[in-house]
């Protein structure tokens, strides 16, 4: 199973995955081999102590380290929201303890061997810290799982990174299956600038965000930003949860971006040099500062009492993530410009302070999933994690461009996707070692192939034909009971226990020396009734010269005595009586001459195609 | 499938050295230094007197060779020279197509081989190995640097002390050291790398992770297993088409700092190459504490159920021993610092280093004794911000840590207490303004012979309150020639270097392979009940091990497979292959590829088999062609036609035409044919 989340905009059960699907008997130990966690955001692990202590799931569970460091943060910080709202608790702390012994830590690449036949593989997705894209592997079938990722590096973290696989199916995440987004340098200036104007007239800026993450990141962008202007403004994070995933950012410091990695000797990144701790007291202080506050998209707790006292005022900044959920203050902030928000029926907020929305995403674009789903190039694709009607245009657009089948399934529907098989063989040692050396066979094209003719192929249609007969010589044997074996052609006979044996061909027929003797005399005016040796050398000569021109491409081969061409020999025959001459031989003359052929059977066509020819050149054929 | 062992190294720093030869391709296995050879050379601050001291008068003495003890004159004073794999530079450097190093210490000749000209080797490293190494390489060339100050820049490439007539007059202990047991060792001494040829040797380094697999040539997988030894070490495992081989490098099952022993990753292979030589230098002192006799493992062959005896690999408490070792080794740190004494430690081994920081500081601070740790090293501070952020190289214990959210090592938190000071040299301002006495200090180089711990032990040598504190494994009386009369107490120490003897019978019960290469040198010390699949190794002798599988595999797609044209025989059925032909990750594929369609006519028939004459006519009658069978032929008077009926016969045929089939035993069929009109004969056979 991969990932294990929730729903964020319910709260009754259907924030849960519907988990009798898996097993109606809920035994899901038999159900599933193991869970796997792509990263830490809620709708991917949310549900996981769900399932794992209320559910009762006690498999193996897999996540990266960052996401085993953080997702227990994620999680406690949900669970207290879940708590202040007053809604009915679904797992408590200790579970998420209980949850997080279970989960195996994995490194990015490393081969896990879960089953005798599971592997599954992680690889960096970026998104945030911890993030994996997983392939898992049973047999001879393989997939990728994406989760969520990011095609292009942030301020934190590098770009997805993954190994070209042969694949039977990838399934990708889909979050903006249609949007092109450019360069987020200008995207990030704007925020600077948003941020640095409301400051420099003494306001309060407000950023709301997850402790975990979206926090580093914009905290990094402030940092750098506030060595280079050399600014002093305090910059606050609300909660001790955001200092204390500093400290794993710190120790984590692997899984960043090269740039930031490299600062680990000197100067740790993650060591915030303007960071305060903020407290309550300082919420109407004088002066401007910047501050994090969680939750993200003001769903309540901290965030929102900060809001409540600042939103009237025109000097502050409230910042949004890119994406609120319906339902949520932020969601009603980037909707329109409200100027009275209503928190319930006797609270209303006042909404006067200016809103920046932060049109940064650590999602991938339409672009980074086609080019991802190019580069992995799967027989199969499925999208998920995404709205509807945008993901049904980006469906057509990998089945026409990519010409990959591709499935958006809705939920509870099921997909059934054909995997690859191989058939098991054992190769004999003469058989790869003939398959090491390029075994190519040139021919000419005779016809055009049609399903070449189209673009670059139209121009090798036509001229030389290179084939390479490597595998074509290897045979495959099957024997009851044994295993299927593949050998090469030269030991198929061996291994038989047969002898081969050869199929020759022989004719042994007349030839009017008059008309050759004519022949001779129009072409070799010194001619010579007699046939003495030399004058078999002429004829064979004069045959040989007769043969190339009706047989073009044919190699002929003179041996003096004798012609050659392919296995078909002619020679001329001076036994009185051949056993491949007819018996009833009429002419016994000695104006005619005999000519014996021979020719294996490969050859036959080859052969009477000559036999023809030498007999057009006399005037009797029978 | 070739090995070759061209060392067997030497204690915790010099690893062992193999080649391998598998699948057509030639495989290093590590690529040391012996830096214990350091020991000839004389550290700076005597080399002055000796130039003194270096009369005719001694020079007669040394000539006429008369024994005497060994004075710090008898070193060689000049800039040191650095030992390398002694066989190593037989071979051909070009010819290497991979490098598997499996400890930071086994890379620190590679420089040496990288810089040869046509180096084309992949080398593959563990990403913590490969970090940790280049820092040490790093630090060896500063050291260097710094010794080569006193020395100025050499005269010529070839040094005055490795003419033979300055060999010949050195005493025997260092004469050993310079040209081996038999003298043909001199050609593997090298003057040091420099920085850029470790930049430039680090950047031809591919990293990996435990447990990735790299494909070299789409032939060759290879996969690094953690070995427990240090923060970064591995064993690897090479899969190729026909071998699956596993290389056990010295290993611990239990770590205080690094990721366990992962020997259940090495399950599956057919061939283990067992190199682990750590018991081997363990014997050698007879005087260690903590040696205990290897007894005879009997008790444990019951315990068939191989979980069990994985479990109880792991349980054995040699973890707890080393704890002891550090224990007792801040005790008596403890004892001197007391009464006024420094504590010098001059040990190399990274992760034994960070323990025993957490200990003595752990130690200090309930005594309530101020007493400040510095640790002097150019890449001290460095190594240990690296030390930290690398969870996934480090032990169970450690990584949750992580999962709470604490360092993973507590230095960390002492350097920010300002309990452990970092330096990069005993000449930094910063150290000259901390310093305090009593202290105790870490600092390289363990050969006593480089880096801070000479100045150190110069200034406290002559202190009978001062601590010295030495890896075993160090010959500490030519070690500490230079700084005679020592007055300073020295606590030679042993640590956990590799598994034990009698741990090698359960993990090979384990791991189950097919054979086993096993050192000569222990093999005498230890009965490995399959005795007959075991290939004994010494120096410098190659094996050479007979392939285990006949044949390869090969795996067809079903796709293609189905769309195969069969033929069936009595027993077989065959057909010819179409396709082609992969070769990824190690493994042979049959994919279906491109086919030209005229490709097939031009294939000739094979024809096999004895034909059978009377069969022929009936098949031949049925298509309407009569024959007649005329048994005698120009042959009939060879024996081989009066056995076989109907290996030679003559079939004539009238009708439709006349034609003549002449079956002979020399296994053709020739058919004179009078007058065919394109008519195609069709054998059946």
């Amino acid at each position: 199973m991969f990932d294990c989340g929730m729903h964020m905009g319910y709260t009754d059960s259907r924030r849960y995955p519907d988990f009798s699907l898996i097993s109606n008997t809920g035994d899901f130990d038999n159900a599933l081999t193991c869970v796997v966690v792509t990263h830490f955001h809620l709708d991917h692990i949310g549900a996981l102590p769900y399932f794992t202590e209320v559910c009762g799931y006690k498999g193996p569970i897999y996540m990266t380290y960052p996401t085993k460091a953080l997702a227990p943060l994620m999680l406690e910080d949900y669970r207290k929201n879940m708590d202040r709202r007053g809604e009915d608790e679904q797992f408590t702390s200790d579970h998420i303890t209980e949850c997080m012994k279970k989960v195996i830590p994995v490194d990015l690449k490393q081969t896990v061997q879960v089953d005798k036949d599971l592997q599954i593989r992680a690889y960096y997705a970026g998104h945030v810290i911890g993030a994996a894209m997983f392939y898992a592997k049973v047999g001879d079938a393989a997939m990728v799982y994406t989760g969520d990722y990011n095609m292009t590096p942030d301020r934190h973290l590098g770009a997805a990174q993954i190994d070209r696989l042969q694949l039977d199916l990838v399934i990708t995440e889909s979050t903006y299956a249609t949007t092109i987004r450019d360069s987020r340098y200008g995207r990030e200036r704007e925020f600077l600038k948003a941020v640095h104007t409301c400051i420099a007239a003494g306001g309060k800026v407000l950023i709301p965000t997850f402790a975990l993450g979206r926090a580093q990141e914009l905290c990094i962008l402030l940092e750098d930003y506030w060595e280079r202007m050399n600014l002093k403004v305090p910059i606050y994070f609300s909660a001790g949860l955001t200092i204390q995933a500093n400290m794993y950012y710190k120790m984590l410091i692997n899984w960043t971006s090269q740039k930031i990695k490299e600062t680990y000797a000197t100067r740790n990144a993650f060591d915030f040099k303007n960071v305060r701790n903020f407290d309550r007291s300082l919420i109407n202080a004088p002066g401007p500062c910047v501050l994090f506050a969680t939750p993200g998209m003001i769903v309540g707790g901290f965030s929102l009492e900060v809001f409540m006292q600042w939103a009237p005022s025109e000097m502050n900044l409230v910042t949004l993530p890119g994406y609120c959920v319906a339902g949520t203050i932020g969601h009603k902030l980037m909707s329109g410009k409200p100027t009275k928000i209503d928190l319930d029926k006797d609270t209303q907020i006042d909404v006067r302070c200016q809103i920046h929305q932060l049109s940064f995403s650590p999602h991938t674009d339409a672009k980074g999933i086609m080019d991802l789903v190019k580069f992995l190039s799967p027989k199969h694709a499925i999208l998920v994690h995404g709205e509807k009607p945008k993901m049904a245009t980006l469906k057509e657009r990998i089945q026409s461009e990519l010409g990959i089948p591709c499935y958006c399934p809705a939920n509870n529907e099921t997909v059934t996707v054909p995997s690859t098989h191989y058939v098991k063989a054992d190769a004999s040692e003469t058989f790869i070692r003939s398959c090491l050396n390029p075994n190519f066979k040139f021919s000419t094209y005779s016809s055009v192939d049609k399903s070449y003719l189209d673009s670059k192929y139209s121009k090798a249609a036509s001229g030389l034909q290179v084939s390479d007969e490597r595998v074509a010589e290897g045979i495959l044997v099957v024997e009851k009971g044994k295993k299927a074996k593949v050998i090469h052609q030269d030991e198929l006979l061996l291994m038989l226990g047969d002898k081969k044996h050869e199929v020759q061909f022989a004719y042994c027929f007349p030839m009017h020396t008059e008309r050759l003797q004519k022949t001779r005399t129009e072409e070799l005016p010194s001619a010579d009734t007699l046939l003495c040796d030399l004058d078999k050398c002429t004829l064979i000569n004069q045959l040989s010269m007769k043969l190339s021109n009706e047989l073009s491409d044919a190699n002929i081969l003179d041996l003096g005595e004798q012609l050659q061409v392919e296995s078909f020999r002619v020679s001329i025959c001076s036994k009185n009586s051949c056993p491949h001459r007819l018996s009833h031989s009429v002419h016994n003359d000695s104006e005619s001459v005999f000519l014996c052929c021979h020719w294996s059977l490969r050859d036959e066509k080859l052969a009477w195609k000559i036999i023809s020819i030498m007999k057009s050149s006399s005037p009797h054929t029978t | 499938m070739k090995f070759t062992c061209l060392s067997k190294g030497g204690g915790f720093h010099f690893s062992p050295c193999h080649m391998l030869n598998v699948s057509g391709f030639r495989i290093l296995l590590d690529c040391p230094l012996d830096l214990s050879s350091l020991a000839l050379f004389s550290p700076v601050p005597v080399a002055h007197q000796a130039h003194e001291s270096l009369d005719t008068d001694s020079v007669i003495r040394k000539k006429q060779k008369i024994e005497k003890t060994l004075d710090a004159n008898d070193l060689v004073h000049a800039e040191p020279w650095y030992k390398t794999v002694k066989n190593l530079h037989l071979w051909d450097a070009s010819f290497i197509d991979v490098v598997l190093i499996s400890s930071p210490m086994g890379m620190l000749g590679l420089p040496f081989l990288t810089r040869t000209r046509d180096f084309s080797a992949k080398i593959y490293v563990t990403e913590a190995s490969a970090r940790i190494g280049q820092l040490l390489m790093e630090d060896l060339v500063s050291m260097h640097m710094e010794l080569r100050q006193f020395y100025g820049p050499e005269d010529s490439c070839f040094p005055q002390w490795m003419r033979w007539e300055e060999l010949e007059v050195l005493p025997s202990e260092l004469r050993k050291i310079a040209l081996g047991k038999d003298c043909e060792e001199l050609g593997a001494w090298m003057p040091l790398y420099s920085a850029v040829d470790v930049k430039d040797c680090m950047r031809k380094v591919q990293t990996l992770k435990y447990a990735e697999e790299a494909c070299y040539n789409g032939t060759l997988i290879v996969k690094a297993f953690s070995s427990g030894l240090e923060i970064g070490t591995c064993n690897w495992t090479i899969n190729g088409p026909k071998k699956n081989i596993a290389y056990i490098s010295s290993s611990i099952f239990v770590s205080m700092h690094a990721m366990d022993f992962d020997f259940l990753g090495l399950r599956g292979n057919d061939l283990i190459i067992y190199s682990d030589f750590s018991s081997l230098d363990k014997n050698m002192e007879n005087d260690d504490t903590y040696f205990d006799p290897v007894t005879s493992s009997s008790g444990r062959d019951d315990v068939s159920n191989l979980e069990e005896m994985a479990a109880s690999l792991l349980k054995d408490d040699e973890s707890a021993e080393e704890i002891e070792k550090l224990v007792f080794i801040c005790a008596c740190a403890l004892d001197s610092v007391r009464v006024g004494g420094s504590v010098l430690v001059p040990i190399d081994r990274l992760g034994v280093v960070l323990c025993l920081l957490e200990q003595m500081s752990l130690l200090l601070e309930s005594s309530s004794l101020k007493v400040p740790i510095y640790i002097i090293s150019s890449v001290a501070e460095e190594l240990l911000a690296f030390t930290n952020i690398i969870p996934e190289w480090v032990c169970k214990q450690r990584q949750e840590k992580l999962f709470s959210g604490e360092p993973l090592f507590a230095h960390v938190k002492l350097i920010k207490e300002r309990k452990i000071h970092v330096f990069p040299a005993v000449h930094s301002p910063e150290l000259l303004t901390n310093w305090q006495e009593p202290c105790v200090v870490f600092c390289p180089n363990w050969s006593l012979r480089l880096g801070p711990v000479v100045h150190l032990l110069r200034h406290w040598c002559s202190d009978p309150n001062s601590l010295l504190v030495l890896e075993s494994g160090v010959d500490a009386d030519i070690a500490l020639l230079p700084f005679k009369p020592m007055a300073m107490k020295v606590l030679q120490c042993s640590f956990l270097s590799g598994l034990s003897l009698q741990k090698v019978q359960p993990l090979l019960k384990i791991l189950q392979p097919k054979l086993v290469l096993f050192p000569k040198d222990l093999s005498c010390k230890i009965q490995i009940s399959e005795a007959n699949m075991i290939f004994l190794f010494s120096e410098n002798e190659t094996l050479r091990i007979p392939s285990s599988k006949e044949s390869t595999d090969i795996d067809i797609a079903t796709d293609l497979a189905s769309k195969f044209r069969w033929k069936t025989f009595k027993q077989e059925t065959i057909t010819r292959l179409e396709g082609e032909l992969f070769m990824d990750h190690g493994k042979h594929r049959l994919l279906s590829g491109f086919q030209p369609a005229n490709s097939k006519q031009q294939r000739p028939l094979v024809h096999w088999g004895s034909p059978d004459v009377k069969v022929l006519l009936t098949e031949l009658s049925k298509m309407g062609i009569s024959g007649t069978i005329k048994q005698v032929t120009d042959d009939a008077k060879s024996e081989d036609d009066a056995k076989s009926e109907n290996a030679a016969a003559i079939i004539d045929i009238h009708d439709p035409e006349k034609a003549l089939i002449d079956v002979r035993e020399t296994d053709h069929i020739k058919i004179s044919i009078q007058i065919i009109h394109g008519r195609e004969f069709i054998l059946y056979t």
